[in-house]
């Protein structure tokens, strides 16, 4: 249970602005371990989204390590870093990003259409299982219109868990839900991280939904402030239950 | 990434807006369907020129008398008596030639009974019917005996009939009069119509050559020489060997130029072939900017789409997408527009032709090559103005396209 997924070592990041030089990252080093649910918080500002992407692989550092599942980032080319992600990173955004006009299983299955080792039957049956996983079972044929946006969520997160990833690696994917959905997403990654074991990394700026992960990394200014252990974990489920009944959807 | 899965990406994308990739392919459609019709049109009519020579006899060579230095005077070759019947016999011998036949022609007016009608008698051997792919609707041809006793006999063709019997009655066996000499008829020509030039090729009589050298014009010289070659292919050798043998029968020197000309049907069907190629490839030259106007629709589409898509792309990019994965699918979606268009456009341009070949009765002959061609360019068309799109799309950077509003 030990095994590291992130291993972060004094991770600097500067951008060019101009004559500027902008220090985004001004050295952070911090680890991962398999089974964590770890929320990043920080104001606007902080290096939150720099952090993000270079988690991601989106982006590189331009000083320090960075090892995703024993994998050294810096020395990956585009390409390489480009099926890194595919095999390794799930992805769930705040705005969801997924297809238009283009069903819930056509969404799901896309991760895999990148990936030349899975057969089309594979493709399917993965991508069917990941949206029972997300309790969307019923809705394969749905295309994103026809669903709330709890739903289109869940068929994000479904996404982000067919590849079968090392981590789930979230951007505010609760910034633009309600209370009550935010609290059933929430309670779906929880139910993830404990009872399927996976690694999530969840960036937010809400403590209300930090207090559902069991570690927190607080950012300002490019530094980590406070790394603390959560050890009064919320669980999102009985959250939900407390809620009065007002809508019935 | 495997080529069906690109298919099947390129596809769904398109899929997701269907006018507008219909509209961005309604420009390779008309390019197409407008080179496959203005080619099958140009190549028609080539081929009806080609057929309508062809039906005179492709291998038929000609000898005319030709203007020669007389006194340091040049006389029209027409009026040049330098064929006789002591050429025909040499030329005989000569191995390339398969048929022989002197021609002698006056003009005159044909009579029967009351109704008189101006026509032109030709005087031949049996071997011309041949020669020029002439057959008769009834009746029989003269044969050499008629040739050894000048008898005066003729076949006769459709426009003379007409005009001679209006009443639809049997004209073989009938005796019409040519400038007074009684001609009995014992054959009818198959019509042949007017050739390539208008002339009608029906308005005609044919008789022994001896005949009317002997009774009609009373002259030894020949006005023509017709033969065939041995083939199509041999029709040079021929050329070169008839030459060789009149030059010797007229006891040309070296320093001499010929005083006859020998020509075949190739070289018009050269020359008319040319005309008509030449018009072909204008047309075709039309078409061609239509389809390259067609592949700019194409461009201008894919530019917008690419930039309409940038979210979509850093998605894809995110989840595992190389740039060449982009770069592909968008290339990909360009190509099956342009293919779509372009099997569309050429079913289009095959049916055009039919039309106008059964409203119009243009002669059009759809070629492989064409439609090869065309589908060819369409690929192309695709490929080049895809790639530009393509590349900008494969070159975004995740992180941007992601945030892109």
């Amino acid at each position: 249970m030990s095994k590291k997924i992130l291993d972060i070592r004094e991770l600097k990041r500067e951008f060019q602005m101009g004559s500027e030089t902008v220090r985004a990252l001004k050295g952070i080093s911090f680890e991962v371990e398999a089974g964590e649910f770890v929320t990043i918080m920080g104001s606007s500002g902080s290096g939150k989204t720099t952090l993000l992407n270079i988690l991601g692989c989106l982006d590189k550092p331009s000083i320090g390590d960075y090892f995703l599942d024993g994998v050294d980032v810096k020395k990956l080319s585009r390409d390489e870093l480009a099926q890194l992600r595919n095999r390794k990173i799930g992805f769930v955004f705040q705005a969801y990003n997924l297809l238009p006009r283009t069903s819930a299983l056509e969404n799901v299955e896309l991760p895999l259409l990148y990936n030349r080792e899975i057969s089309v039957s594979e493709r399917r049956d993965r991508a069917i299982h990941a949206l029972e996983a997300v309790k969307l079972a019923e809705r394969l044929d749905h295309t994103p219109s026809q669903l709330s946006g709890g739903q289109q969520q869940r068929v994000a997160i479904a996404r982000a868990l067919v590849n079968e990833p090392v981590m789930i690696l979230a951007d505010e994917a609760t910034g633009n839900l309600d209370s009550r959905t935010s609290y059933e997403i929430m309670s779906l990654m929880q139910e993830l991280n404990s009872q399927q074991g996976k690694t999530i990394v969840f960036v937010t700026h809400e403590p209300d939904i930090a207090s559902f992960s069991s570690r927190t990394i607080q950012l300002r200014d490019g530094r980590i402030q406070k790394d603390t252990r959560n050890t009064d974990q919320r669980s999102a489920k009985e959250v939900l239950a407390g809620l009065p009944i007002t809508d019935d959807y | 990434m495997n080529f069906f899965n690109l298919i099947r990406i390129a596809y769904k994308a398109l899929q997701r807006n269907k006018l507008r990739a219909f509209l961005t392919m309604l420009g390779i459609i008309i390019g197409v369907a407008s080179v496959i019709a203005m080619v099958a049109i140009g190549q028609g009519s080539k081929q009806s020129i080609h057929d309508q020579l062809s039906s005179m006899g492709s291998n038929m060579i000609t000898v005319l008398p030709s203007s020669n230095l007389n006194g340091g005077v040049r006389i029209a070759g027409s009026s040049f008596q330098t064929l006789t019947q002591k050429d025909i016999v040499a030329l005989k011998k000569a191995q390339y030639i398969t048929e022989l036949s002197p021609s002698i022609t006056s003009k005159g007016q044909a009579i029967n009974g009351a109704l008189n009608w101006p026509t032109t008698i030709q005087g031949v051997s049996p071997d011309y019917l041949d020669i020029r792919k002439l057959s008769l609707k009834d009746g029989i041809a003269f044969t050499e005996d008629d040739i050894l006793t000048s008898a005066k006999v003729c076949l006769i063709g459709q426009t003379v009939i007409d005009n001679l019997f209006p009443n639809g009655e049997n004209p073989i066996g009938k005796v019409i009069r040519f400038n007074k000499i009684p001609f009995q008829i014992i054959g009818i020509l198959n019509p042949k119509g007017q050739n390539a030039f208008g002339q009608d090729q029906d308005d005609i009589l044919i008789a022994p050559y001896t005949t009317i050298q002997k009774r009609i014009l009373a002259t030894i010289y020949y006005q023509n020489i017709y033969a065939s070659a041995a083939s199509e292919q041999v029709t040079d050798a021929a050329v070169s060997e008839m030459t060789q043998i009149l030059r010797d029968s007229h006891r040309l020197r070296d320093s001499e130029d010929n005083d006859f000309t020998v020509r075949t049907q190739a070289e018009l069907i050269n020359t008319l072939s040319s005309t008509s190629g030449l018009l072909t490839v204008l047309l075709t030259v039309i078409a061609g900017i239509s389809l390259v106007i067609g592949g700019i629709g194409i461009m201008n589409i894919m530019y917008v789409s690419v930039t309409e898509r940038t979210r979509e792309i850093g998605l894809r990019m995110s989840i595992g997408a190389r740039g060449k994965d982009i770069m592909l699918q968008f290339l990909m979606e360009a190509i099956l527009i342009s293919i779509t268009g372009g099997i569309i456009g050429v079913v289009l341009g095959i049916v055009s032709s039919n039309l106008v070949t059964l409203t119009l009765s243009w002669p059009t002959i759809v070629s492989e090559s064409s439609v090869l061609l065309s589908f060819v360019v369409c690929a192309i068309t695709g490929i080049f103005f895809g790639y530009y799109p393509a590349q900008k799309a494969a070159r975004l950077d995740p992180i941007e396209a992601l945030r892109y509003e």
